[in-house]
């Protein structure tokens, strides 16, 4: 990082884990130097391990219930927060967006602009998405029989590759908005806007757990989560074609459902419900209603 | 007093239904690209009566060629088929559902036959929902672009589908249905043990006109569906079976662009609290477990009951299975049928006499088992745990493990603590009682004072390992489309 | 039979809160749930030797009903040779159980049944609405008792039933159980006013603790009578309260039920939940008038082969 005054150092930041709404260090101590597209030194980042993996899935598995059964209208002012808390540090993320992207002040800052508004969205749809998705079903017979979708439960998210930011909440946003928890594997190469991040969901009233953030090396982090049986889904997001299929029969063993990397040309672009929706199982609750009548009674 | 008591009893005398209703062929072919024809390899098996082991008929078995020869029947077919104006897909649809109604009697019978199951389920159940299916697949044909995935939604391709023998027909009307209407051809395995409807409904197709390769049908075994789903011009997979196979299958299409779909075993609990309208819930728990033989992956297999009515509610439940009817299937005030084959029959056995060797309590009604085909009597078991094997692992027959819980809470949690997650029963009086726990379980239907119901407009499928994708309603086109 | 509450539950009488909790405390009918049980069971196909056992049945267990303003000493006499050989044409006809009049008929209906097994039962109680007062009630079942009644068949106060007087209710059957002697009360709820069948299984046990020889759906007089649903649910109830008990209280559905088809539905409700037990006609009735014929029918078509027609049975 480079000295903006020359009569003062500046305070170098340790970049740190989030699982459980704490800050640790990877587990097993280690760090990879992660750089700018240049090449220059911009930190060092925790390279975490599967025990790491395996904390983030613990941790996400005891924050769902509260998370999940959260009304939605809470988990949209939370959300909500989170774009709050982000414009607020708007300056930071576009410095650290424009470093790890190689992009310049302007471009870098419509990408934090966009980020910011995806929370946004994101917030808006928490009390929605089951009025779009869910319904009554008018069946053949004396019943209420009603659709309601429901969170799938923890989710493994790989992070895209190259949009380290907003393409990183663009996959997330929709996880967490319908009541999933998560754990994040960040852009390998561009972890940093990401760890940021995770102090941003720190400060924004989201519940410890519901988004934890592994740095470090995609396959090594993807591989324990893809086939952890307490992991309920994975967004392939950031897997290469060869990773992807790895991944994808190894979260057979407990049929996760599996979002298959599908080409993004445009993070900016309206994103739609269907991150949503892959990862929202519906459930049909069927109850008698009064009967036909037959006896004189519907009672 | 003078009494005029009646020295006979009130034995219902046998009241078969007429077996000449339907016309088994001696052989059949596969039926690809609207001709029946024999396999590549010229194999073939037979197929039986479970409740007699009568062969039935002797059926082309087909081989990876004949799934390559029906794929690309499929993919022909494909090209007209989706570019066909829905609302002429939709009258095809209901051509057939209104020949299935026709026919009703006569496939049912058949049904009955192949699979062994009760007549009276299969003409009260199954075949009215197979009807049902159709007619509101049809509908959906021309109205795809207000189903909520956008205008124009596309179909996929050519679907692979791969159905079990618990519900012949029922599951090729959920397979076939949705696929047509969407605009997608389709090749169909049936299980090996019930090839029969679905060969009958290639029938059907004819008789609606349907175009040539729309619909194909392979009968076969377990070989054949593997080459079907690896098939590298399949674009759409979809299976309903056990979720061993159903992870196979997972793989197999790991790193391809095939959608998929799976509807797998289930350990359904059924909840019975100490205020629930108790005769109600009596129905419910041997509707749950002894329809269709407990052959069912929705199956309520599990009773959770709440521990102070445990008592009281076994009396009423051994008193109401002392009054099942097992016998002939054909006949018609038969309850329980036959087991559908001798592995499924000795797979039942075997985790029925572990249940047994494990400590539990084991219960049958005095019942009189016929001396040829697949019978296992109905059973429960008491005493069981979480940590019993019958209690965790998928029985798919008509043994029922009893379990006991103190609060709504542990209900809950004993419910929840299963790798499947499909079906699940709640009985109450209490109606929040029935939201808060609805809420609570993990499960993609769940019954509250009823049990085993389905409707085409219901969406159906599970959570966790018991599968994913959802079949039925608006929610079953998603698994067709390309959204 | 015991005339006031068995011991089991003799305390849950004591007072009104404790009728009231014990009658609340049943538990609860899903309405959807018992009339799908009762259709299923009225799937059952039952034919040839079990037809003909179940048409026997039926007949023996007829309540050849007349209640009719218009009744006169001609009619009932017409009605009592009925019920005495129902089918003139072939002797081997059972006969039915009972004959069921107005009180003022009883006599009558007494000697046209003279000498047989048939019995005389007569409503009372203010019959049909059961509005009047206890003292005229009681006046209305002595007379019929004294006219030579073998059965009573009471009304419940249903006005009192559903403004929640649990114990009015059950006084006054008691009061009337005591009126009638030695004859068998039936207690009809009237269930079409009941409304609910939470409503029907608590009268079903009010009924039962009061004393009933029998418990009736209905009078025949209101737009829903005997179904096959309120029926098996009071089936339930006896089923349950002997077993509780051990007293066995008999069933009667009355009204709405016309052919041999029905009926014999009737009667598959009764073997497959009460039970075997059950299958009598001390313990099972239907109160009915057209029903005779169509069983007549019934019955000469399985011994011909042929179908019978209105001319080949008797219009009385």
């Amino acid at each position: 990082m480079s000295d903006r005054s020359t009569d003062r150092l500046s305070v170098f930041k340790t970049y740190k884990l989030y699982v459980g709404g704490k800050f640790p260090r990877s587990e097993s101590g280690r760090v990879y130097e992660v750089t700018d597209s240049k090449g220059n030194w911009l930190a060092n980042a925790p390279q975490s391990s599967r025990k790491d993996a395996r904390d983030a899935v613990v941790a996400a598995r005891k924050a769902f219930g509260g998370w999940s059964g959260a009304t939605a209208y809470n988990r949209g002012q939370v959300l909500y927060r989170v774009a709050e808390m982000l414009e607020g540090r708007r300056d930071q993320f576009v410095r650290e967006v424009a470093e790890a992207e190689g992009l310049g002040r302007s471009k870098a800052a419509a990408v934090v602009d966009a980020t910011v508004d995806r929370w946004v969205w994101y917030a808006g749809w928490t009390d929605k998405i089951a009025q779009v998705v869910g319904g009554g079903n008018p069946v053949a017979g004396p019943f209420f029989n009603l659709s309601s979708p429901e969170p799938t439960g923890v989710v493994a998210v790989l992070a895209p590759q190259e949009s380290s930011f907003l393409g990183l909440v663009s996959v997330l946003a929709p996880v967490i908005a319908t009541g999933n928890t998560a754990a994040v594997v960040t852009s390998e190469k561009s972890p940093l806007p990401a760890l940021s991040l995770a102090e941003v969901l720190a400060t924004s009233d989201v519940p410890g757990g519901v988004v934890n953030v592994l740095s470090g090396r995609t396959a090594e982090i993807a591989a324990p989560l893809a086939a952890h049986q307490d992991v309920n889904a994975i967004d392939l997001a950031g897997a290469d074609e060869v990773l992807a299929k790895e991944l994808e029969i190894a979260a057979a063993d407990n049929l996760k459902r599996v979002l298959r990397p599908q080409p993004v040309d445009d993070w900016t672009a309206a994103p739609g419900t269907d991150r949503m929706t892959a990862f929202l199982e519906t459930k049909t609750v069927w109850h008698p209603t009064g009967a036909l009548g037959a006896s004189g009674s519907s009672y | 007093m003078a009494k005029e008591k009646m020295t006979t009893a009130f034995e219902y005398a046998p009241a078969p239904e007429s077996r000449s209703v339907v016309d088994i062929a001696p052989s059949y072919g596969l039926f690809i690209d609207g001709e029946f024809t024999d396999a590549a390899d010229g194999k073939v098996f037979k197929t039986v009566s479970p409740s007699t082991e009568e062969v039935l008929s002797e059926v082309a078995r087909a081989g990876a060629e004949d799934v390559d020869r029906a794929v690309r029947a499929a993919r022909k077919a494909f090209e007209k088929w989706s570019a066909l104006p829905g609302s002429e897909r939709a009258k095809y649809l209901f051509r057939i559902a209104r020949i299935i109604q026709e026919r009703s009697r006569e496939l049912a019978v058949l049904e009955t036959l192949d699979n062994g199951k009760p007549i009276k389920e299969t003409r009260d159940a199954d075949l009215p929902l197979v009807a049902a299916h159709f007619f509101y697949y049809a509908g959906w044909a021309d109205k795809l672009d207000h189903a909520g995935y956008g205008a124009n939604p596309r179909p996929l391709g050519v679907a692979g589908q791969v159905i079990p023998w618990n519900f012949p027909l029922l599951m090729l009307a959920w397979k076939i249905a949705p696929a047509l209407a969407t605009g997608n051809t389709v090749v169909l395995k049936p299980a090996e043990t019930t090839p029969l409807s679905a060969l009958f409904f290639a029938d059907i197709c004819r008789q609606a006109g349907l175009p040539k390769g729309v619909v194909n049908i392979l009968p076969g075994y377990g070989d054949a569906g593997a080459a079907l789903v690896a098939h590298p011009d399949v674009n759409k997979v979809a299976f309903t079976g056990s979720t061993a196979v159903g992870k196979e299958i997972a793989r197999t299409v790991a790193g391809t662009r095939k959608k998929l779909t799976l509807e797998l075993g289930g350990k359904g609990a059924n909840i019975v609290f100490d205020d629930a309208p108790i005769d109600q819930a009596v129905e419910g728990i041997v509707t749950g477990i002894f329809f269709n033989q407990g052959q069912v992956c929705c199956a309520g297999s599990r009773l959770l009951v709440q521990e102070s009515i445990h008592d009281e509610l076994l009396d009423s439940l051994k008193r109401r299975l002392s009054t099942l009817r097992l016998g002939d299937p054909l006949d018609k005030n038969t309850d329980i049928g036959a087991i559908n084959s001798a592995e499924q029959l000795a797979r039942i056995t075997t985790l029925a006499d572990r249940g047994a060797a494990e400590g539990a309590e084991r219960w049958s009604p005095a019942c009189e088992l016929p001396s040829a085909g697949y019978w296992f009597a109905p059973t429960l078991f008491t005493n069981v745990t979480q940590a019993h094997t019958i209690a965790r692992d998928e029985i798919f027959g008509p043994v029922l493990s009893v379990l006991t819980f103190r609060t709504p809470d542990e209900a809950v949690a004993k419910a929840n603590n299963t790798q499947y997650g499909l079906s699940a029963g709640i009985w109450t009086e209490k109606g929040s009682r029935i939201l808060a726990v609805a809420n609570k379980l993990r499960a993609g239907v769940v019954w509250s004072n009823t049990f085993n119901k389905f409707d085409p407009t219901s969406p159906f499928g599970g959570y966790k390992e018991s599968g994913f994708g959802r079949e039925g309603g608006r929610h079953g086109l998603e698994a067709y489309l390309d959204v | 039979m015991p005339t006031t509450a068995p011991h089991a539950l003799a305390d849950v009488t004591a007072s009104d809160s404790t009728l009231r909790r014990f009658l609340h405390g049943l538990p609860g009918v899903d309405a959807v749930g018992l009339e799908a049980r009762a259709a299923s069971l009225g799937t059952r196909s039952i034919k040839t030797t079990a037809k003909a056992y179940a048409i026997d049945l039926a007949i023996s267990m007829v309540d050849l009903t007349t209640l009719e303003g218009a009744d006169t000493p001609g009619k009932v006499r017409a009605l009592g040779a009925k019920a005495v050989h129902p089918d003139p044409t072939d002797r081997t006809t059972p006969a039915t159980a009972a004959v069921c009049v107005y009180p003022d008929m009883v006599a009558t209906a007494k000697e046209a049944v003279a000498g047989s097994s048939v019995k005389v039962a007569s409503v009372a109680t203010a019959f049909p609405a059961g509005r009047a007062a206890l003292d005229v009630k009681l006046a209305d079942v002595r007379d019929a008792v004294s006219a030579g009644a073998d059965e009573i068949d009471m009304v419940i106060d249903r006005g009192a039933f559903l403004a929640g007087n649990y114990l009015k209710v059950y006084d006054e059957i008691t009061a009337v159980k005591e009126a009638s002697g030695a004859a068998r009360l039936k207690v009809i709820f009237e269930t079409g006013e009941l409304s609910t069948y939470d409503n029907i299984r608590r009268a079903s046990w009010l009924g039962m603790l009061a004393g009933a020889d029998f418990i009736k759906t209905s009078t025949g007089k209101v737009a829903v009578n005997a179904t096959p649903a309120n029926t098996l649910l009071m089936l339930e109830a006896v089923r349950d309260f002997r077993a509780q008990t051990g007293v066995q209280v008999g069933v009667k559905p009355a009204g709405g039920i016309r052919t041999s088809k029905d009926a014999i539905k009737f009667l598959v409700l009764v073997n497959e939940t009460a039970g075997t037990d059950w299958l009598d006609n001390h313990w099972f009735r239907f109160g009915a008038s057209s029903l005779l014929n169509d069983l007549l029918m019934q019955r000469q078509k399985l011994a011909t082969g042929r179908y019978s027609g209105p001319d080949y049975v008797t219009v009385d």
